[in-house]
C-alpha cells in the first residue's frame, strides 16, 4: 500500500497531467485552502510575528529534543501512561501488535495519522488478523480504495463524489441498492452511520499527534469530524502514534503554534477540535480509555538534526505548501510516489526512504518561492530542494544527459572568452531561426517544453556585446 | 525496547549544537508559564471579551442563547429539544448544579452520566469560553464525561459569562489554578463538520450535528435570546 513509486515521478507526472477526474478534483484546492487562508492570515494582524515566535519554540526544541523527550516521558509516565521508544517502522509496527495481543485485540480504529501511513500500518495489522478501520472520512473512502493519501490533511481530495459512492456500495454490502447516493451530503450520512458502529465495537483507538507537551506529557490531536475524540474515548486502549519532533515546551508554546495551524491549512479560525490527552482515564472518570500509550518514533529523523534539514523538522502538516505548489496543483499527491508530497514531501521523504528512491521530487519545483512565503514554520523549502539536487548531483544519481549537459556548461561558464563566443553564436543563430516574427516554435533538444509554448527569439547581439558598444 | 530508547536519546545528544543551551535553561523554560504573544483580540476588556466569544461562536456555526440565570437552563433546553424535534430525552452530565434545577421530570427523562450510543441530545457545563475563536474548553472528569460531547446528535454546554476568557493561555492559566490537566481537555469550536468529499463542507461528521451554548449572562445589554 505504501510502495515506493517515487522513483516512477516522471511518469506518474504525465499519467497524471493528463488525468481529466484529477485535474477537476485539484480545480478544487485554489477556491478552497488558497483563498480562505489568505483570507485567515489577514485577519489576524499578529499573524506574521507568531510565525517568527513558532520559528524561535521549534529551533529551540529541537536543539534540546533529548531533554524535553525525556521530560514528556516522565510526565506521562507519571500520569499512568507508557511510552515506547521506536527507531524504525518495523519496530514501531511491533510495538503496536504486541499492545493489540496484549489488550486481546481483534478490531482498531484509526484517527487520520501520517505517521501511521508512514509506517504502513493498515498492511501489517490485516496481515496479523486485526481488522483497522481507518474513521477520519478521507482516509476511509481511501482505505476503501485501497490507494494512499493524496494529500496530508485531504486525504481523498482526488476522489469525486461517484468514486465515494462506488466504493461506499462495494464495501457497505448491506447497503440497499435504491438507496441514493448521488450527494456529499448522503455520503457522509452513510459513512457516519457505518462508522459509529466501528467506533463502538473497536478494542482498540490508534491516533496521531498533531503536538507533544514536556510539560504535561499530554497529546495533542487536531480535527474537525470529531473522529479522533471518538477512537481515543470509546475502546479501553488508546494508542498515539508520534514521531519525536512533534514535541514543544508547554502549554503556552502549543497555544502559540496552534494559532498558526488551522489558518494554515484550511483557513478556519480554529479547527473544530483540539484534543489534549494526559494519562488513561483517571479514577472517578466515567469515560475514556484504560490504557494510553505513546509511540515515539524516529525513523530517520535524528539523522536530519544538526544539518541545514534541521529546518524541515519544524514541520506542523499544514499543508499549506501543498495547496499553494504549481507542481502539486498540476500532478496531485499521488504522483509523488510515497506518503508526503508536494514540497514537504519533496524535502522529507528522501530521508525517510533514500535519496536514490526519492532523487525525482526535488526536482519538482519550479522555485517559484511559494512555499516558503506560506510556511506558518518558516521553512526554507525551496533552498532544501536546492540542496538535495546537489547531493543527487555530487552522489551521481542524476540522468547522464543532464549530467553532460551541466558538464558542458561548467567548462564552457568557467572560461569567460569561449562563453561570449558561444553565447554570441548561439544569440545570433537563434535570431535568424526566429525569423521576422521573432518567435522560436521549437528548439534542438527541448521537444518536449517547446510543445506547449513559443520562445522570444534574442535579437541577435549578446548583453556583452552591446555594453562593449556602448562604453566605447 | 529500552535499547531503542537510549540508541535514540544518545543520538539526540550527540547532535552538538552551538545554540545549545543546556538543562537548566529547558528546566527553566518548561517552569516559565508566560505566555508568548496573545493577539489584541484576546486582550479586551470584560464586556468585549463576553460578546467576542458569541460572536466567533456563532461565526462557528455554534448556536448561542443568552440566559439570565441557571435557573432558566431548563426551559432552554427544552425549547431546543422540541425546535430539532427531538425526543423528550437527555442524556446529562452528573453535575451538582445541572442536577439541582428544577426539572419537570414528567416531561423530559434525564439520565445522569456518561454518553452512550442511542443519545441524541447530551447536556454538559464548559470549564470555560475562549473568546479570540469562539472556543468552548471542556474539562473531563467525574461530573463531565467527555463522552457527552461526541456521541450525541446535538451537543448543549452551559457556560457561564463569568468563565469567558480572551485567549487559550488564560483558559491554561485557570486550568493550572485548579490543579492541574484532567484525562482530556476538549477545545471544541462549533459542531462537526468534513469537506473531505469534493472539498464541499457539510455539518454533522462523526460528532455533533449541532453544538448549543447556553450563555449564563445576566449583564448582557441586549435583551437575552437565541442567536
Amino acid at each position: 500500500m505504501v510502495a515506493v513509486t517515487s522513483p516512477a515521478f516522471e511518469a506518474n507526472a504525465r499519467a497524471a497531467l493528463v488525468d481529466a477526474k484529477l485535474q477537476k478534483a485539484l480545480g478544487h484546492i485554489k477556491d478552497g485552502f488558497v483563498q480562505r487562508r489568505t483570507a485567515a492570515a489577514a485577519r489576524l494582524p499578529e499573524f506574521d510575528a507568531l510565525r517568527d515566535l513558532a520559528k524561535e519554540i521549534k529551533d529551540h526544541t529541537l536543539d534540546h529534543l533529548d531533554l524535553y523527550l525525556a521530560h514528556f516521558e516522565r510526565r506521562v509516565t507519571e500520569s499512568g501512561g507508557v511510552v515506547h521508544w521506536c527507531r524504525d517502522a518495523a519496530e514501531a509496527r511491533e510495538t503496536v501488535l504486541t499492545i493489540c495481543h496484549a489488550a486481546g485485540a481483534k478490531s482498531v480504529t484509526k484517527g487520520k495519522s501520517m505517521v501511521g501511513e508512514e509506517i504502513a500500518l493498515n498492511d501489517f495489522l490485516e496481515k496479523n488478523g486485526i481488522e483497522p478501520v481507518e474513521t477520519d472520512l478521507g482516509e476511509y473512502i481511501i482505505q476503501l480504495r485501497r490507494e494512499p493519501p493524496s494529500h496530508i490533511i485531504a486525504p481523498a481530495i482526488h476522489v469525486n463524489k461517484e468514486q465515494v459512492a462506488e466504493a461506499f456500495r462495494a464495501a457497505h454490502t448491506e447497503l440497499p441498492a435504491d438507496r441514493p447516493l448521488e450527494e456529499p451530503a448522503a455520503l457522509l450520512a452513510e459513512a457516519r452511520a457505518m462508522l459509529r458502529r466501528k467506533f463502538l465495537a473497536a478494542d482498540i483507538g490508534i491516533t496521531g499527534a498533531n503536538f507533544l507537551i514536556a510539560e504535561t506529557g499530554s497529546t495533542v490531536i487536531v480535527t474537525n469530524e470529531g473522529n479522533g475524540d471518538l477512537t481515543q474515548m470509546l475502546p479501553r486502549v488508546h494508542v498515539v502514534l508520534a514521531s519525536i519532533e512533534k514535541v514543544v515546551p508547554t502549554l503556552e508554546d502549543v497555544s502559540t503554534i496552534l494559532r498558526l495551524l488551522a489558518r494554515s491549512a484550511t483557513g478556519q479560525e480554529f479547527s473544530v477540535y483540539t484534543t489534549f490527552s494526559t494519562g488513561p482515564r483517571r479514577p472517578a472518570d466515567l469515560d475514556g480509555p484504560e490504557q494510553f500509550h505513546v509511540i515515539l518514533l524516529d525513523n530517520g529523523r535524528s539523522a536530519m538534526l544538526g544539518t541545514p534539514f534541521q529546518e524541515m523538522l519544524r514541520c506542523i502538516r499544514c499543508g499549506a505548501c501543498l495547496n499553494h505548489c504549481p507542481v502539486y496543483g498540476a500532478v496531485g499527491g499521488h504522483a509523488y510516489g510515497w506518503v508526503y508530497p508536494g514540497p514537504m514531501g519533496a524535502v522529507l521523504t528522501p530521508w525517510l526512504v533514500g535519496l536514490d528512491q526519492a532523487k525525482h521530487l526535488p526536482n519538482a519545483s519550479t522555485f517559484c518561492g511559494k512555499c516558503e512565503s506560506v510556511c506558518p514554520m518558516r521553512i526554507p523549502l525551496p533552498g532544501l530542494m536546492r540542496r538535495l539536487r546537489e547531493r543527487a548531483h555530487l552522489e551521481r544519481l542524476d540522468a547522464p544527459v543532464a549530467r553532460g549537459a551541466l558538464a558542458a556548461w561548467s567548462f564552457v561558464a568557467r572560461r569567460p572568452r569561449l562563453y561570449c563566443a558561444v553565447a554570441a553564436i548561439a544569440a545570433r543563430t537563434l535570431a535568424s531561426l526566429g525569423g521576422r516574427a521573432g518567435c522560436l516554435r521549437r528548439l534542438p533538444l527541448a521537444r518536449g517544453w517547446m510543445q506547449g509554448r513559443d520562445m522570444p527569439a534574442p535579437e541577435g547581439r549578446t548583453f556583452m556585446a552591446q555594453w562593449r558598444e556602448r562604453a566605447r | 525496547m529500552s535499547a531503542a530508547r537510549e540508541a535514540i536519546l544518545s543520538r539526540l545528544r550527540a547532535v552538538a549544537r552551538e545554540t545549545r543551551a543546556g538543562a537548566a535553561a529547558v528546566e527553566a523554560r518548561l517552569a516559565d508559564r508566560k505566555p508568548n504573544l496573545v493577539p489584541a483580540r484576546a486582550r479586551q476588556p470584560r464586556r468585549e471579551t463576553i460578546d467576542g466569544f458569541r460572536r466567533m461562536a456563532i461565526e462557528a456555526s455554534a448556536v448561542v442563547r443568552r440566559i439570565r440565570h441557571t435557573d432558566d437552563i431548563p426551559d432552554a433546553v427544552m425549547a431546543i429539544l422540541r425546535s430539532e424535534n427531538r425526543p423528550a430525552r437527555l442524556a446529562m452530565a452528573p453535575d451538582a448544579m445541572l442536577e439541582a434545577l428544577g426539572w419537570n421530570r414528567a416531561m423530559v427523562e434525564i439520565r445522569s452520566g456518561r454518553a452512550e450510543a442511542h443519545d441524541e441530545v447530551g447536556l454538559s457545563v464548559a470549564f470555560a469560553g475562549i473568546a479570540e475563536t469562539g472556543t468552548l474548553m471542556m474539562a473531563s472528569g467525574p461530573t463531565s464525561p467527555a463522552t457527552l460531547g461526541f456521541l450525541p446528535e446535538s451537543h448543549i454546554v452551559v457556560l457561564s459569562a463569568d468563565d469567558v476568557r480572551g485567549a487559550y493561555e488564560d483558559g491554561w492559566a485557570l486550568l493550572r489554578a485548579r490543579g492541574g490537566l484532567p484525562r482530556t481537555v476538549n477545545f471544541i469550536t462549533g459542531p462537526s463538520r468534513s469537506a473531505d468529499i469534493e472539498q464541499k463542507l457539510q455539518m454533522g461528521a462523526h460528532g455533533p450535528r449541532n453544538l448549543h451554548i447556553l450563555l449564563i449572562d445576566p449583564d448582557a445589554a441586549e435583551p437575552p435570546g437565541d442567536r
